[in-house]
């Protein structure tokens, strides 16, 4: 009914707390989620072995109770290890996501606020044109180019990650321009780039760390993929798809080298996306009412 | 025995109660105007008769058709009685058919739901259905897509859907609220006619006293889930008891009281206004298209003066409001408030921007959720020069006090408040920069009518105190006959009549406007003196 | 719908020019020059010199590109530098394991995510649903290499059901060789099956809440009616978009797979052409990678319009 509203006031937002303590999705990915942070942090002050240590006398041991989780092909203990490579790990999306954030989101902006413009139609050729080399396969021409690190990786994961802030941005913008109280602003005598800051990127933030959960996940499979390969995080430093790259030729033996590494990136991919399900249920009222 | 009887229908969803015992009946041939504020329940008892209520619904009471309860009856067989004995036609002809789906087609449906027909005989009992909803295949082939019509004509390819097979009860939800009224008097017209040609007994659902007063035989008031009032339409206006319905009447027919001090001064001056916009090609490399907004407007506000601007949709009233408050520049033609253009060179000049102000439609989509009041209030000060903080802080307090709220509602957020204080609070931000004129763009046109009444009271006063002038545009007819003094009508970019409001609505002269206040529902004589 | 097609085509085409130049000139500003890393550090300079003029190494950038273009538009993609083969023809038959892949799961993918996002859509609130969305959750967030180690573990080492990698060839006959595709499809597949069953089932709610679906229950229809004959055209746009998206993500996600299975397909060969430095193969296959993606998203667009009359009407 477009028509005739209720001539009462909605419900305030003072329920978000309430609403956030009561959303499953929330509390179970936001709790994963800080165990992993967690556990990175606490790697800068304290593991329970040096990482760097060799023992060759000590390899491939399953889980017992000097390692909780057994150790690797050297002797290292894959506990320590886990904690040192969640570093990387998250080291590596977060800057992705920085990256696709501070170009992809004025990028978006910038094309919202032109729209139907020339300008616009090139930034969003130009997101397409990005959107059609896959993250590995940047990654693989920066490789070929510099040769293999972690730079690469983060550079390769950003790089990808633009177009999809950009796309996100403007389209959640586009709605926004259409609405009265841009008008107003207007009205008011505001120009384009200071409505976009001051009106319309505060109304697409949630929009933003939401879809900022999404590829925060998707930067730590994709980080861990391309260490699988080699085009990540080099050794000595630990990392999560190096783990399972080396575990690879001892599987049949020592499952316990494959299966930990995978766990910790499923259990972290996992709070994240939990995470980002429910902000956006909390978020977004319409959805809060059970869609989920 | 009724065709449709509604017994102490009681309706709550998931614990909160929507219906209180509504009792209504219905005989075949027959319409019944159901009447309601926003909220009042009318809708929900629409949807109760149809059984298609959300997730949670829990009915009690009797809904009986031809004596046959429809609460007892199973999902199963309801699927056999709608469609075949109920149809239902709803409020939004854009958005209630499928996009992809051709509308002969969607009208066969019907049809294939519930009889096994070969698809060609369908397609003929479509196509007849389409020609008694007045939209014959023959000028409007039945291969058409939805998006292909206007909104009108999409009205009508619902209401063969409903009527296809010919069903004893029609059900129709606010079939015209988003129609303009010219296309509202048409489609009124076709329900009335399908009704008395066959037979069918319609319930007719409408915020809009006037709509139904114009249609129906017996009225039915609701109010909070309740029916507060029922009686034949003749009697009912003069007869009513409950304060509710007393109220409702009074606030439909409500013209505030205005203090009229027309200067002979102008103030707008608006000449030979264009505005084109450009269309892009047909083909990749044919020429672009132009379609001509506003033709040439020419007219004049004086000051302490309020005009109404009205048309219905797709007149170029919209694009009129936006060249004047110097958000888009015009091809051609001057607008100068108070002697000064509104544009200087390109640019809008801020000077004339300050003393005038604006309001729009949507008291929900009109301000920034995540500002204060007292911020989204104060915005207009981006086109003076640096205030002080003390001086905006007590502005905006007086302000808030002028429009009825408090200095505190400042704190606030939006959400905090109602469509008609949101409403209230619009009309604050547009008194801030102590503006000269202020454009009310169908700035009560989403309110419920009490509420509607009274901020049109608030309109009057405030335009006594501060000398403010309007512009009133609208495309409801009513509301701009009470609150105006003189009248311009548009129609496809042009004016085509201008003069006194009571002079053009009692004796319109264009063949437009006559059609326009020809088409506009009014209630009874009697009743609105 | 000629005038869509069109200036799709148009879109297609200069999209597939700037890639082109994008990967030429990342691949072509490396240090390193390919003839002196062929010849070893020690190779005299007129045989470098020679080598470069074989390679055309020592034309102007422009001159190189245009001839690699030109190439590429006939089918020659010129030689590769460690091999001295034809790189069209080792490309070929890499492409003969890469692309059956990335179509296999795709058709996994989409075979899979159909019947559960709709199943779900259909029992919202349900227990099966949340269950469903439950598992779709756990399916996005793993990581398919590692899905793919694990089912090695337990299908080729344990239950010894597959081999744990190689490629059986196509020559053995059609069964050997999807049976070695089997489970790099799977492992491709179970990420985005989970992807694609979620979008599903939320478009499908999404459409199931319009206005046009009350109309139809209005007729008459059942809820189930509904949705198979409204809703579902409708949920079909949002899913193509993604589908398209997949298959982008199918194609690289192939190059991480095919090391795990060590099959013989363009992700083994790309990690050798860098280890070799054999520039020409890495621009070719990231080429025609590219280019695999801009094709699939203009078919996605195309069957944008045959489902949206809208579109068609542009």
């Amino acid at each position: 009914m477009s028509h005739s509203q209720t001539d009462t006031a909605a419900p305030t937002e003072q329920g978000t707390l309430a609403a956030a303590l009561r959303n499953r999705n929330l509390i179970l990915g936001g709790l994963l989620t800080l165990v992993f942070l967690g556990a990175a942090l606490l790697s800068f002050l304290w593991v329970p072995y040096d990482v760097t240590q060799m023992a060759i006398a000590n390899k491939i041991k399953p889980p017992y109770a000097d390692h909780l989780l057994g150790t690797d092909h050297y002797g290292r203990d894959i506990l320590s290890m886990l904690m040192v490579g969640a570093r990387t790990s998250i080291a590596v999306a977060v800057l992705a996501v920085g990256i696709g954030m501070v170009i992809g989101v004025p990028l978006g902006l910038w094309a919202a606020a032109k729209r139907g413009s020339l300008l616009d139609e090139v930034i969003m050729r130009g997101n397409d044109l990005v959107f059609a080399f896959p993250s590995l396969v940047i990654a693989v021409m920066i490789t070929a180019a510099f040769g293999p690190s972690a730079t690469n990786a983060i550079v390769a994961i950003g790089i990808f990650n633009i177009p999809v802030f950009a796309r996100i941005t403007r389209s959640g913008a586009l709605t926004l321009w259409n609405r009265d109280f841009i008008l107003a602003a207007r009205v008011a005598g505001k120009g384009s780039a200071r409505i976009s800051f001051e009106h319309i990127l505060p109304n697409v933030l949630n929009l933003l760390i939401v879809q900022g959960t999404i590829q925060f996940s998707l930067g730590i499979l994709a980080e861990a993929g391309l260490s699988y390969v080699g085009l990540g995080a080099q050794p000595p430093t630990p990392s999560w798809g190096r783990m399972l790259a080396d575990s690879q030729t001892f599987i049949s033996f020592a499952p316990h080298m494959a299966l930990f590494p995978g766990l910790a990136i499923l259990l972290t991919v996992l709070g994240l996306n939990l995470m980002g399900d429910g902000l956006r249920d909390l978020f977004d009222p319409k959805l809060r009412r059970g869609r989920t | 025995m009724s065709l449709l009887d509604v017994r102490n229908l009681s309706l709550a969803i998931h614990g909160t109660p929507i219906l209180h015992d509504v009792s209504l009946t219905l005989e075949a041939g027959r319409i019944l105007g159901v009447i309601g504020e926003s909220g009042s329940g009318k809708s929900m008892t629409a949807f109760s008769t149809m059984q298609l209520l959300p997730q949670g619904a829990e009915p009690t009471g009797q809904i009986l058709l031809d004596g046959q309860d429809i609460l007892t009856r199973t999902e199963r067989d309801m699927c056999s009685v709608r469609g075949r004995e109920i149809g239902m036609v709803f409020q939004e002809p854009m958005t209630a058919l499928n996009p992809l789906k051709r509308i002969g087609d969607q009208v066969a449906e019907t049809i294939t739901q519930h009889e096994r027909v070969p698809r060609r005989a369908a397609m003929e009992r479509a196509a007849d259905a389409l020609r008694r909803a007045e939209l014959p295949p023959e000028k409007f082939p039945m291969s058409r897509f939805p998006h292909e019509l206007s909104g009108g004509q999409r009205q009508r390819v619902v209401i063969a859907m409903a009527i296809a097979l010919r069903p004893r009860l029609l059900i129709a939800d606010e079939p015209t609220t988003a129609l303009d009224v010219t296309t509202q008097a048409q489609i009124l017209a076709l329900l009335k006619k399908l009704v008395r040609e066959e037979g069918m007994g319609l319930m007719m659902i409408s915020h809009d006293l006037a709509v139904v007063a114009d249609m129906a035989d017996e009225i039915a008031i609701m109010q909070k889930g309740r029916v507060v009032e029922t009686g034949p339409a003749e009697t009912l206006f003069c007869e009513m008891r409950h304060p509710y319905s007393k109220a409702l009447l009074a606030a439909s027919t409500h013209a505030p009281e205005r203090g009229s001090e027309v200067a002979e001064t102008p103030l707008l001056e608006v000449r030979k206004v264009r505005r084109s916009y450009a269309l892009p090609a047909k083909t990749p490399f044919g020429a672009r298209r132009e379609i001509e907004a506003v033709k040439g407007v020419s007219f004049t506000l004086k000051r302490g003066e309020s005009l109404g601007l009205v048309g219905e949709s797709g007149c170029g009233k919209s694009t009129l409001t936006r060249a004047i408050l110097g958000l888009e520049e015009v091809q051609s033609g001057e607008i100068a408030l108070a002697g000064a253009p509104v544009f200087t060179g390109h640019k809008p000049n801020p000077e004339v921007r300050r003393k005038m102000q604006v309001v729009f439609q949507d008291p929900y989509g009109s301000f920034n959720p995540r500002h204060r009041v007292a911020r989204l209030v104060a915005e207009p000060f981006h086109l003076l020069p640096d205030t002080p903080r003390a001086e905006r802080d007590s502005a905006v307090a007086e302000a808030l006090e002028a429009v009825g709220l408090s200095a505190a509602d400042g704190a606030k957020y939006i959400h905090e408040f109602s469509g008609g204080q949101r409403q209230r609070i619009a009309i604050a931000r547009a008194l801030i920069t102590r503006p000269e004129l202020i454009l009310l763009d169908e700035a009560v046109s989403a309110l419920d009518v009490q509420v509607r009444a009274q901020i049109l009271d608030l309109l009057a006063d405030l335009s006594d105190r501060f000398g403010l002038s309007y512009l009133f545009i609208s495309h409801d007819l009513s509301v701009v006959r009470s609150i105006t003094d003189r009248v311009l009508v548009m129609k496809s970019g042009e004016i085509v009549e201008e003069g006194p409001t009571e002079q053009v609505f009692d004796s319109p002269q264009h063949p437009y406007t006559q059609a326009l206040v020809a088409a506009a529902p009014v209630l009874p004589d009697d009743v609105a003196a | 719908m000629l005038r869509f097609t069109l200036t799709r085509l148009l879109s297609l085409c200069l999209s597939l020019a700037v890639a082109s130049v994008v990967i030429f000139a990342a691949i072509e500003v490396l240090p390193g020059d390919p003839a002196s890393i062929m010849l070893g550090v020690n190779a005299q300079p007129d045989t470098l010199a020679a080598l470069r003029a074989e390679l055309g190494l020592d034309q102007p950038m422009a001159a190189r590109y245009l001839d690699w273009i030109g190439g590429l538009l006939q089918g020659d993609f010129g030689i590769s530098y460690t091999y001295r083969t034809p790189v069209v023809e080792m490309i070929g038959d890499r492409l003969a394991v890469s692309l059956p892949l990335a179509l296999f799961s795709l058709a996994l993918t989409v075979v899979i995510a159909f019947p559960v996002g709709i199943w779900a859509a259909a029992r919202r609130g349900s227990v099966a649903d949340v269950a469903i969305m439950g598992l779709t959750q756990l399916g996005v967030a793993i990581p398919n290499f590692w899905f793919a180690m694990l089912m090695v573990l337990v299908f080729a080492i344990n239950l010894q059901w597959f081999s744990a990698g190689g490629f059986a060839g196509w020559d053995a006959g059609l069964f050997p060789a999807l049976k070695s595709l089997t489970l790099p499809a799977i492992a491709l597949a179970l990420p985005q099956a989970s992807i694609l069953a979620r979008v599903m089932r939320s478009a499908l709610l999404d459409t199931l809440s319009e206005d046009f679906i009350r109309t139809a229950r209005a007729k008459g229809l059942s809820r189930r009616e509904a949705l198979w004959r409204h809703a579902l055209r409708n949920a079909l746009i949002p899913v193509l978009t993604i589908i398209g998206m997949q298959f982008s993500f199918l194609l690289a996600g192939g190059i991480i797979i095919e090391n795990v299975f060590y099959l013989p397909g363009l992700g083994r060969l790309i990690f050798q052409a860098i280890s070799a430095r054999d520039l020409i193969v890495v621009e070719s296959v990231v080429m025609l990678l590219v280019f695999a993606v801009i094709v699939v998203n203009f078919l996605v667009e195309l069957a944008y319009a045959a489902v949206d009359p809208r579109l068609r009407a542009r």
